[in-house]
């Protein structure tokens, strides 16, 4: 990444950010209709502690949720690429589970599960493991013939094959989904507080709201956005880490 | 010897193969060459059992044979190097499927890495080297085969022309000192006659051989030689006349 490139969103969101305050400022907008960012930024430092403990609650739920996914979607994705019977048997409800809105999904799984965090944690799998899932069988699916033909004339059943050849050439695409993923894992995982928690960023969003608190429910969202933005720096640190050859 | 009888593969409408036939003589240098779309990638494709045959017969060293898949190595255009692995690996990937891995088998491909000129390259991996390079490498990987038979498939057409004249010179170094028997589909005339002690002119689809050149001339050879210009006016003439015939 080159200096103007890591510049220019910096400069972007800081005139963004000063727009914003100006705004308010010259506008006289209430701070229970839209806090300036100064205030946000303030609130966001005296209530901390309050903060930190249910970000702490929401990002446990979010790792989860993407240990989750990970453990369903990558074993999927193999088993539908070795048998591709399994993947048309498979696809309608692949389809079907991102095709129901995430928000119909939260009552009943806080009725299923209860309010603590299991409801939580399958929800924000249930988002993330679709866009994991379809990556790495697209990654399978793209593997070049002719490799695969020269791992059939040196013998290579399909698991050797699977190992040394297919799981590789996927792993741009595992990452790929993977990014996709943990961005919106975060919707899982506050739909899921909003509909029934006792903790969380989510519930303390709804809790804030309810006493037009705005300052703090922007202060809320900050923290998603940064543990968002952490978590897809994370995934991306990994990938340059294990896709060393490109 | 390799021997193919009555060797046929059509897909749909499409008689790409007919009763095809070829003899190649052990330890020799065969090279077929014909017009683009004549069959020759799929008389290979057929020969390692990536394509199953239609009919025919395979035969090597005497026993007749599905398909070359467990006795001839095969070395494409595309080096087809994982670029996940370094050179050393890449090199070592056939022993590492068959389980083989060892010190010896290890020890083997570093001498082929010296003896290609790959040393100190070992942990390398291809994006980090040449074309030339690459190609080298998959050379070794082919040595790891062990096989006495060698399935070129335009190896060097990728080449840029210097690196293709030094990769010609280990081609045949494989031939002498390692006592391979080759058979490569090339398009390039005159790299056919620096390389073939067999020159096989192919006909368009459904393939067979219009003529049978024998090239006794001691090798290294020069292109200048004025009996290889003689050849390779005929060749080209051959298959000029060929592809009239067939109103490309």
């Amino acid at each position: 990444m080159t200096v103007h490139t890591r510049i220019i969103p910096a400069v972007t969101v800081f005139f963004l950010l000063a727009a914003w305050e100006t705004a308010c400022r010259i506008l006289n907008v209430p701070d229970f209709i839209v806090p300036t960012p100064t205030h946000i930024v303030s609130t966001g430092i005296s209530q901390a502690p309050l903060l930190l403990v249910h970000a702490g609650t929401t990002a446990g739920e979010i790792l989860l949720g993407i240990t989750l996914a990970l453990m369903i979607a990558v074993p999927l994705s193999v088993l539908m690429f070795a048998h591709p019977s399994v993947e048309k048997a498979l696809a309608p409800f692949l389809v079907a589970s991102q095709a129901i809105p995430v928000f119909a999904l939260a009552p009943l799984l806080v009725v299923w599960l209860g309010y603590g965090i299991a409801s939580k944690v399958l929800m924000a799998a249930i988002i993330i493991f679709f866009p994991i899932t379809v990556s790495m069988l697209e990654g399978f699916k793209n593997c070049g013939r002719e490799y695969v033909m020269l791992f059939r004339l040196m013998g290579a059943g399909f698991w050797k094959t699977m190992r040394l050849l297919y799981w590789p050439w996927a792993l741009p695409h595992f990452f790929s989904g993977l990014k996709v993923g943990v961005t919106v894992a975060t919707i899982g995982a506050v739909i899921g507080e909003w509909v029934g928690a006792q903790k969380g960023l989510g519930y303390l969003m709804i809790q804030a709201n309810a006493r037009l608190k705005v300052d703090l429910v922007f202060a809320a969202i900050a923290w998603l956005t940064i543990m968002g933005l952490c978590l897809w720096g994370f995934v991306g640190y990994l990938e340059r880490k294990v896709i060393t050859w490109k | 010897m390799l021997s193919i009888a009555g060797l046929s593969k059509s897909f749909e409408d499409l008689d790409v193969l007919d009763g095809f036939s070829l003899d190649v003589k052990r330890n020799g240098f065969t090279v077929l060459i014909g017009p683009s779309g004549c069959g020759k990638s799929t008389l290979f494709d057929v020969l390692t059992g990536i394509v199953p045959k239609d009919a025919g017969r395979i035969d090597w060293r005497g026993k007749e044979l599905p398909n070359l898949s467990s006795a001839a190595a095969y070395m494409q255009q595309k080096d087809l190097l994982l670029p996940w692995l370094t050179l050393m690996d890449n090199a070592l990937l056939p022993e590492k499927i068959a389980g083989r891995e060892n010190e010896k088998v290890h020890t083997r491909a570093l001498k082929l890495f010296d003896r290609l000129g790959l040393q100190g390259f070992e942990g390398y991996r291809p994006h980090q080297v040449s074309g030339g390079m690459r190609q080298r490498c998959a050379l070794v990987r082919t040595l790891m085969f062990e096989h006495e038979l060698v399935l070129l498939d335009e190896p060097l057409s990728a080449l840029d022309a210097i690196t293709r004249t030094s990769l010609q010179a280990l081609l045949l170094m494989l031939q002498k000192d390692f006592n391979k028997t080759l058979l490569m589909i090339t398009h390039d005339v005159e790299e056919a006659l620096l390389l073939a002690d067999e020159l096989l002119i192919l006909s368009r689809a459904p393939m067979r051989i219009m003529q049978r050149i024998v090239l006794n001339h001691p090798k290294p050879r020069r292109i200048s030689d004025p009996q290889l210009m003689e050849y390779k006016e005929k060749i080209l003439s051959h298959l000029q006349e060929d592809m009239r015939d067939g109103s490309y």
